[in-house]
This record gives structure tokens, sequence and C-alpha cells, in this order.
């Protein structure tokens, strides 16, 4: 499968979707006006990837701050995941926030409490 | 008294502003006014947290902006310009105040009213409820946003929302939104 890279820029966050070694990683911040627009490729990308996996999925997320337009397209993000993990594949996702950012842990909290797979959550030292 | 939105934009300057605009409400804009605020000193020297959390809010309240004003009264605005809204950041005192006014249709008092009340009048165990509700069940709308802004800037600053309508003349109504993070 492709791997797909988006630079990041002042308003989307650095994305890596790589089908091969089974990573997903989404850094930065995510803001965009129109969040459908920038994350809907991403989410199809997992969809085809959920049809073919066979490997562990590792999920990296590590971001600033995000807008909530962009909040429930990171959760249809997290339902794709899901899937994969309930046709029994490996899916663990590491949630990164910065130590004394409670919005981010919490933000961390919401998605665990919605979506069925292994958070973990990992303090970041400022 | 009549409405003068000087006089307003006058009453929302106190304090230290750290970014003050008005006119046209713009993706690009959005991203200029962000780009202002973190270079600013005030906030560069505030918590990580704090600042974060600043920034977050003030994103959202632009996009509200973005996504939900109505149009302005022609004597005020240069050649039609669309998207008309103000914005106003200030430190004052002990906690950062964002003010946002825009124009909004006599039609959607009601609903904008009766949204914030009932944001204002929840617990924070409720909001966060009624946000993982929305966020889990709700559909997007054309606009992107999903009902979840006002919900989420009453949950990240842990404050009441102060808003007013003003008379403006008989077809257009001004939304003043005031938000404060301490």
């Amino acid at each position: 499968m492709e791997t797909i890279v988006r630079e990041g820029t002042p308003k989307t966050p650095y994305v890596r979707l790589d089908g091969e070694k089974g990573i997903i990683e989404i850094k930065g911040r995510s803001i965009p006006e129109n969040s459908i627009e920038f994350y809907k490729p991403l989410i199809d990308w997992l969809e085809e990837y959920g049809s073919g996996v066979s490997s562990d999925t590792a999920v990296n997320v590590q971001l600033e701050y995000f807008n909530t337009s962009s909040s429930k397209c990171i959760l249809d993000i997290f339902k794709k995941l899901e899937n994969i993990f309930k046709k029994g594949q490996k899916v663990e996702v590491n949630w990164y926030y910065e130590e004394d950012d409670e919005d981010m842990f919490e933000a961390g909290e919401d998605y665990q409490s919605i979506i069925n797979i292994p958070f973990k959550m990992i303090e970041m030292e400022e | 008294m009549a409405f003068s939105i000087t006089e307003w934009y006058n009453d929302k300057l106190e304090g230290e502003v750290i970014l003050n605009f008005n006119g046209s409400i713009t993706p690009d804009l959005i991203t200029e006014a962000l780009d202002t605020i973190e270079n600013s000193l005030n906030l560069k020297n505030e918590k990580n947290k704090i600042r974060k959390k600043v920034y977050n809010v003030f994103v959202e309240c632009l996009q509200n902006l973005y996504h939900h004003v109505d149009k302005a009264p022609v004597e005020l605005i240069d050649n039609q310009e669309n998207n008309f809204g103000v914005i106003i950041l200030s430190k004052d005192g002990s906690f950062y105040r964002i003010s946002t006014g825009n124009f909004v249709d006599k039609s959607k008092i009601n609903v904008i009213k009766d949204r914030i009340d009932q944001v204002n009048s929840l617990s924070d165990k409720e909001i966060k409820m009624l946000y993982l509700d929305i966020m889990s069940n709700g559909e997007f709308s054309d606009k992107g946003g999903g009902g979840l802004g006002m919900l989420d800037i009453v949950r990240k600053t842990g404050n009441k929302l102060e808003y007013y309508f003003y008379k403006y003349n008989d077809s257009h109504i001004f939304f003043s939104l005031d938000v404060y993070i301490s």
C-alpha cells in the first residue's frame, strides 16, 4: 500500500500512514476550517488498509491542540482502527501529551471512553 | 440609547490588548491572527497549559465567526466585504478575555440564545457528557463544526459564556460574546 506523508502546516498536522510498517503517526496541530477535506483521504486510506492488514499497527498521536471539527474526524480515524482491532489484529494507540496539559490528557480520555482499543497515555516532559 | 459599535469596541479594549481585529474573517486572517498571538510576549511567558488553552479557545472563537456570521449593514463595510467580524484578545488582570462581535439575522437570536443558555446551565460533568455524546453520535453540519464549539469553549475555560444581543437597526442585530480564560 502506498505510504501517505503530509508535512505539517500552520493548521494541519504532520501525518504518516505507513502500511508496510504498520505505523500511523499524527503530530502537531489540527485546526483547519474544513477538517473533512483534510481527513477524508486519510480515513479512506485506513479503510483500505484495514481490509488487508495482517500485522500489528502502532498509532502515535502527538497533538499540540485541535479544533472541534477535527475532533470528530480524529474519532473517525479511531473508529477505523477499532474495526481492525475487532477483527483480531493488534492495534495500540500511544497518546502523547505534555505534562501539564490537562486538555490534551482529557481529550485522550474522551477517545478512550468511546473507542474500544488499547490506549497508552504517555506524558512528555516540557 | 442607540447601540454604538465604537462604544462597544472601546469597552472591550480594556486591559493589555494582544490582538484587535475587525474586518473580513477569512482562513488567511485566522492563520495570521494566530501567528500574531503566538508571538505575543504575554503569552510566551505563560505556562504551557494556559498558552495552549488560549490558542485553542481563540481559534475556536474565530472559526465560530468564520462559519456563522451574517451580513453586516451596508454602511459599515467597504465594498460589500463579507464575513465581517470583530475579535479582541486582551489580558485583563489575572485572566485573558476573548471578545467577539458580529452581526446575526434576527431569526437566529433564539437559537443562539437557547444554545448558550443551555451550555451555561450545565455542570462540568454534564458538559463533558454532552460533548462526548455529540462527538460520537452527531452528524457533521455542512459547516463542519457540528455544534461542539461553544461546549468546547466552556469545557476548556471552565467559565460561563457572557453574551449580549444589541439592536443595531430594524434588520441587524449585533451579537457580542465574551470568553474568559483564567
